[in-house]
């Protein structure tokens, strides 16, 4: 398959419309399984693992939040939390056709909502995507909140 | 005024051996009072002195309601200042930490002062010839709280000027810092980057009370740490994969009551006390290559084993923070109103000790203690189920009976069953003492 810049682009905007509509078993799927999910701290963070993240998930911890969120006993998920991001066109930063390596860097809104509340975060993700097997998978994904050293009550689903 | 201002006896009576008041955690009289009794009282802690390494260094917190400075003057020392002007009132500094260099300037009319405080130069000084200016108040410069005291690192302060002393407030409870800070090979620990800061709508005393509470993991833990274990048993894990690191941080909190009860709590006098006495939670992390050896190393193969053999699980300094040896790692609640607490999770670095022990320590930390932690989503959401139950009209009072068999002596050391309620009596009991002992008619209490 010949990949394009669109189909890098359709793929962001299909990755935010999962989480949205909750389809999060397909959303797993998306990840190349030694991924990491990163959240910095603070602004620029370089070090994944000698200071606090607000997240820094492997495989396992992803599933796990995944499943947790459809469990009986979830307590803070009752009622459920939904979220919503709108998200600017993103840039690719990198297109190497030949390595089967992209990076995109995308500017968004997430809304999240449970209850009576509702909260805005503005972030910028840059997503780092790999072609195996003729399929585009997401190989680290990080999230820089523009507020991250901020102080947050509960976010529960994936910005 | 209210009911409870300058009435002691009021106070006091919120305070049953089995059983606490409601207006405790959500009476607005009760927070104001607890601002200005309880968090001038007590010491309280205020940061490291490894977040302000040198001169000029300062680092801006609160201690209760009070925005205070923390400093580094020149001949060392850390100072703790009112975070005021004390011409108009402006607060001196606003970022979080920075270095200020010799003195503070205020950015309103440009008094300056030194960095313990004194006044230093005045634009304009002539203005203030004739006035007697040297016998007023703002003469004496920026205002240092009542007392600082630097334990190993830890700095703590108490607001009121005279009152009880740093031994004689901690005593022995110390032994759980001396035991965090013991696990350097070096005996000296280093803050590692910001905070975590974690918002929740309900009453700081709710974040205390849950630290020894070790009847709610196996309960409101079950889904995360629950669906961890559920999760790692459905994937036939192979021998020879490492095991996933949530098992080790985040499984062992689905352990049952027994495992609880058998681990212990002691409380000391004052309101500290810690879980953990025997084992914990902590007790079966994996050993990381070259540490122990090092440790070996300082203190001897003897000595080495018993600071390690410590596995306390949660250590409560009241009023307001916990500190956990074996993660190194230290949570402040942070009052923010009587609905509304702020907590920083600060994890340090052992000096001397290799990077993998951070490295799981941050990783701790994100996993427990972040606004996106599941972990941390738990017990959130219980707290502030708490918060807003506590205003219904369906009972006043709050249960801290379990395992109170009569008759507590809480200024002597007990070690009991790790589920007891004794460490929230014992906090109860140093809360009304502190709350009370400035109030006018104080005697009126006892
Ligand atoms: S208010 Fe600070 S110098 Fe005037
Ligand atoms: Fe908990």
């Amino acid at each position: 398959m010949s990949i394009t810049r669109d189909d890098i682009i359709d793929f962001i905007y299909a990755e935010a419309r999962m989480l949205d509509e909750g389809r999060y078993s397909e959303w797993l799927d998306l990840w190349l399984e030694d991924g990491h999910y990163w959240m910095p701290l603070d602004y620029k963070q370089a070090d994944p693992h000698l200071v606090t993240s607000l997240l820094y998930e492997d495989n396992f911890m992803l599933r796990l939040r995944v499943e947790r969120l459809n469990g009986e006993r979830t307590f803070s998920q009752k009622p459920k939390s939904r979220c919503h991001h709108v998200i600017q066109r993103p840039f690719v930063d990198e297109f190497d056709v030949e390595a089967g390596h992209f990076v995109t860097n995308t500017s968004m809104h997430y809304v999240e909502t449970r209850l009576d509340e509702q909260f805005l975060l503005a972030l910028t993700a840059t997503h780092e995507l790999k072609l195996v097997d003729g399929r585009l998978r997401i190989a680290n994904k990080r999230v820089d909140l523009l507020n991250s050293d901020a102080a947050f009550g509960n976010i529960q689903l994936l910005p | 005024m209210g009911k409870y201002s300058d009435n002691p006896a009021a106070v006091a009576a919120l305070v049953q051996p089995h059983q606490v008041h409601k207006d405790t955690y959500i009476d607005a009289e009760i927070y104001q009072l607890e601002m200005r009794h309880l968090f001038s009282n007590t010491w309280v802690f205020v940061g490291h002195d490894s977040q302000t390494p040198t001169k000029g260094d300062y680092f801006t917190t609160q201690v209760g309601d009070q925005p205070v400075i923390m400093v580094r003057h020149s001949d060392n020392e850390i100072h703790v200042l009112y975070n005021r002007c004390p011409h108009k009132g402006t607060k001196i500094a606003i970022d979080r930490s920075g270095n200020t260099g010799k003195f503070f300037r205020c950015p309103y009319h440009a008094w300056s002062f030194k960095t313990n405080g004194c006044l230093l130069a005045i634009p304009l000084k002539k203005g203030y010839a004739q006035t007697e200016f040297n016998d007023s108040e703002s003469a004496k410069g920026m205002q240092p709280v009542g007392a600082v005291h630097n334990h190993r690192g830890f700095v703590f302060a108490r607001l009121a000027v005279e009152g009880i002393s740093f031994e004689a407030f901690f005593g022995d409870s110390l032994s759980s810092l001396d035991n965090m800070v013991d696990r350097s090979p070096e005996g000296r620990l280093e803050v590692a980057g910001p905070p975590l800061r974690y918002m929740h709508q309900c009453n700081w005393k709710m974040l205390v009370d849950n630290q020894t509470d070790t009847c709610h993991p196996m309960v409101a833990h079950e889904s995360s740490a629950g669906t961890a274990v559920k999760l790692f048993d459905a994937a036939n894990w192979p021998e020879d994969k490492p095991k996933p690191v949530a098992m080790e941080i985040i499984a062992p909190f689905m352990s049952p009551y027994e495992f609880f009860e058998d681990m212990g709590i002691r409380t000391w006098p004052n309101g500290h006390g810690h879980t953990g006495v025997h084992h914990s939670i902590h007790s079966d992390y994996s050993a990381i290559p070259g540490y122990h050896d090092a440790m070996n190393e300082t203190y001897g193969a003897e000595k080495a084993a018993e600071i390690l053999g410590e596995n306390r699980h949660n250590t409560v300094y009241f009023p307001n923070i916990m500190i956990k040896g074996p993660i190194q790692q230290l949570r402040n609640f942070i009052p923010m109103g009587p609905d509304k607490t702020l907590v920083e999770s600060y994890i340090y670095r052992l000096v001397g000790a290799p990077d993998q022990l951070l490295a799981r320590t941050a990783m701790y930390n994100r996993m427990i203690n972040a606004p996106t932690s599941i972990v941390g989503h738990d017990d959130l959401e219980m707290y502030e189920r708490a918060q807003e139950g506590l205003h219904s009209q369906g009972s006043d009072w709050i249960n801290i009976q379990r395992l109170y068999e009569g008759e507590e002596d809480m200024s002597v050391e007990a070690v009991e069953n790790g589920t007891t309620e004794r460490q929230m009596r014992n906090q109860f009991d140093a809360w009304s003492r502190f709350m009370t002992m400035s109030m006018p008619n104080s005697e009126a209490a006892e």
